[in-house]
């Protein structure tokens, strides 16, 4: 299925076509190894959630120490997962939007080793006890340098072709460019300010910021940048209003960053600058409903897809549950709901609902879109499996995500109301049983994914022939500038 | 200038960051310079805690082969921050919070609410105000427990609390199951935490029966008044 787009390479000198411009093979290595941590992770937040039924296969070894395993689950997650996966994305879209190739594919390829040994060096780092105090940025100190200068060669690499193209600049690239300063920014300032500059309160202050815009200033944009990119191109149609797209950016940089000290509400951070922190985070929901809104305004007309097309589903099922977090956090960022959801697995529902339930299902839906076309294949093997992997993945997420916000309310009165500390363990442990329940649900969701890229890979076509027309134009359209 | 590269890459990507960082870190920063950190010195200058002698007495032998210097200060000190280590590495932290907030009568369950002093130290950097309860804050917890408890908790906690889903530290214990320099050390940073308070421990009663308490022996010194 060798495709040529017809006119992409007019005005750019060298590039014929779109295999001129896309390495391929980047974007299928950088999904493989992201699929690969994503079930080194699920594994990890698995083992973790039997050491809370009191089940846990291995106690009492060194390596399998529950708490480092719950720091692979969240690191594997960030940094294994759902960077490799938006990387892979990033080699896919960069090149189309700008009609540029990468700044060098050999320094792709390096990046894509460089992080491997990132990620790799993280989860032996956390298991052998090298942590370090910052949430999310756990990663061991002497990996920190590592990690920043391949995420400043990530940088060099993408912005290269951005700023060397010509005319105005589509969505998708206003994300990236601000995405590709901030990374680097965010995560020096997370990894080494509190470490080694200021300690006490401030580092509490700037490790909240830190693990805040980790999600807000490099996950954020890069997933709605690629949303952009890939929800216009299969829908065929352009996003719904361009103003509502600037008020989103715009609202986004400002306010995001805002939002960090709302990590520690009541803390003896000063109050004044937890209020701003609050009052800020309810200007990201207002954000947030501009762009979900701009989004299900381009899917007027055109709902049927949500039935035929399982990449619009996963993007858009995604952007619900992104709605409902940060509506949710609307809510449990004011004084009143923290006095009772703080420390609560409330949090850890609402985290999962972000990270997974947003910015996996996007990743998986990039990956449900891109992988047969990657694999050199006419189509999924089983389209059946797929939807086997959507509806468990979905339905399981959405009970963890209740079953944990209602552990969090039980837990947060129970503690109000002070309840003997024991107590509030066996309350909770029906709450965390369904959660592993749910988290294993997740899992067998992945199995169907994974069998299906294998079998795919292997057959490089659909095992039925499909009822329903497969519709090849959307993976390579004219790429418009 | 807002769909340009270069608006987009100074204002956003620059200017916005540098205004957060200075709002959300570089003001709480700027509001406590004047509160200096407390070195590990200062921390042990008023002398050692209750807890780490009684250690030295329950383990002689194996005390002083792990702290040759016997109880010092300089002995404490390596406790302490060997005991951090672990509590970082461990990732205790993302089970037990180090942080009193003075709402749902946390002050009634654990103590005195933090004050932003009691973390002006080294073994607060980066702060382990913590960012989930499984198990109770710590902040307070020093002297709450006796050694003995702590050592049966840390190597099987079912055995003192049987619904906890703590997990079990065997690493902490040498082969016949008494704390090795680890587990006394993580043991020390605990029965720490909190020994600083002008009331501390005043949930605790006399001493156990045996140990003479030399003058040096016993924070006395509040190094705050909540």
């Amino acid at each position: 299925m060798t495709t040529v787009s017809p006119a992409i390479g007019e005005g750019v000198s060298g590039i014929s076509s779109v295999r001129d411009l896309v390495n391929e093979k980047l974007v299928l290595w950088h999904f493989m190894a992201s699929l690969t941590y994503v079930m080194i992770a699920m594994l990890a937040g698995f083992l973790y959630a039997l050491q809370l039924q009191q089940l846990y296969p291995f106690p009492g070894i060194e390596l399998f120490s529950p708490g480092r395993w719950r720091m692979v689950h969240t690191n594997g997650v960030a940094y294994g997962f759902i960077a490799n996966a938006f990387l892979g994305a990033l080699h896919w879209a960069v090149p189309r939007l700008t009609l540029r190739r990468v700044l060098s594919v050999k320094l792709s390829w390096f990046i894509f080793a460089a992080w491997q040994v990132v990620v790799l060096s993280t989860v032996v780092g956390l298991l052998t006890g090298y942590a370090q105090a910052v949430e999310w940025g756990e990663t061991p100190i002497f990996i920190d340098p590592l990690a920043v200068v391949g995420l400043i060669l990530v940088a060099i690499n993408f912005l290269t072709p951005i700023l060397k193209s010509e005319g105005p600049m589509y969505v998708t690239l206003w994300y990236f460019i601000a995405a590709f300063v901030w990374t680097v920014l965010v995560y020096a300032m997370g990894n080494y300010i509190p470490q080694f500059f200021v300690g006490g309160v401030a580092s509490g202050a700037i490790a909240g910021l830190f693990i805040h815009d980790l999600v807000g200033l490099f996950v954020t944009p890069l997933g709605w940048g690629l949303m952009y990119y890939f929800v216009p191109i299969i829908l065929k149609k352009p996003i719904w209003s361009h103003g509502l797209s600037l008020v989103g950016f715009w609202g986004l940089a400002f306010f995001y960053p805002l939002n960090g000290i709302h990590h520690f509400l009541y803390s003896p951070i000063p109050m004044f600058l937890q209020y701003g922190a609050v009052i800020a985070t309810i200007a990201v929901e207002l954000v947030v409903t501009t762009v979900v809104v701009n989004f299900f305004m381009t899917l007027r007309h055109r709902g049927d897809a949500l039935r035929t097309n399982l990449a619009i589903r996963w993007f858009y099922i995604g952007m619900v549950f992104y709605f409902m977090t940060c509506l949710q956090c609307a809510f449990q960022v004011s004084l009143t709901f923290q006095k009772i959801i703080h420390f609560t697995d409330w949090v850890v529902g609402h985290s999962h609902l972000v990270m997974f339930g947003v910015f996996g299902f996007w990743i998986l839906g990039m990956m449900v879109h891109l992988l047969p076309r990657l694999l050199g294949a006419t189509g999924w093997y089983r389209s059946s499996w797929n939807e086997w992997h959507f509806w468990l993945t979905g339905i399981s997420m959405l009970v963890m995500f209740f079953d944990l916000m209602i552990a969090g309310l039980v837990q947060g009165f129970m503690w109000k109301d002070l309840a003997v500390w024991e107590a509030t363990l066996t309350a909770s442990a029906p709450f965390w049983l369904i959660r592993t329940f749910s988290g294993v649900a997740i899992i067998v969701g992945q199995f169907f994914f994974i069998s299906n890229i294998l079998m795919t890979a292997v057959y490089k076509r659909p095992a039925e022939p499909s009822t329903e027309p497969v519709d090849t134009s959307a993976i390579d359209p004219v790429v418009a500038t | 200038m807002f769909e340009s590269k270069s608006g987009i890459f100074l204002i956003a990507g620059l200017f916005f960051f540098a205004l957060s960082f200075v709002v959300m870190g570089l003001l709480p920063w700027l509001m406590y310079i004047d509160e200096p950190e407390q070195t590990m010195e200062d921390l042990v200058a008023d002398g050692v805690i209750h807890e780490f002698v009684d250690l030295a007495e329950r383990f002689p032998d194996r005390f002083a082969k792990y702290f040759p210097d016997g109880v010092t200060r300089t002995s404490f000190a390596a406790a302490l921050k060997r005991g951090h280590e672990i509590y970082v590495a461990e990732a205790c932290w993302h089970c037990h919070t180090q942080q009193i907030r003075p709402v749902s009568g946390e002050d009634l369950r654990w103590g005195p609410v933090s004050h932003a002093r009691e973390y002006q130290n080294v073994l607060q950097r980066p702060v382990l105000f913590g960012t989930r309860r499984v198990g109770p804050d710590l902040i307070r917890e020093g002297a709450r427990h006796g050694n003995d408890w702590h050592i049966a908790h840390f190597h099987t906690p079912v055995s003192v609390v049987p619904t906890s889903v703590m997990p079990r530290y065997s690493w902490f214990y040498d082969e016949d199951d008494y704390p090795n320099r680890d587990g006394m050390s993580i043991i020390t940073y605990v029965q720490w935490l909190g020994s600083w308070l002008a009331e501390y421990p005043y949930y605790r009663g006399e001493g156990p029966a045996g140990v003479e308490l030399g003058a040096t022996d016993i924070i006395t010194d509040a190094m705050v008044t909540p």
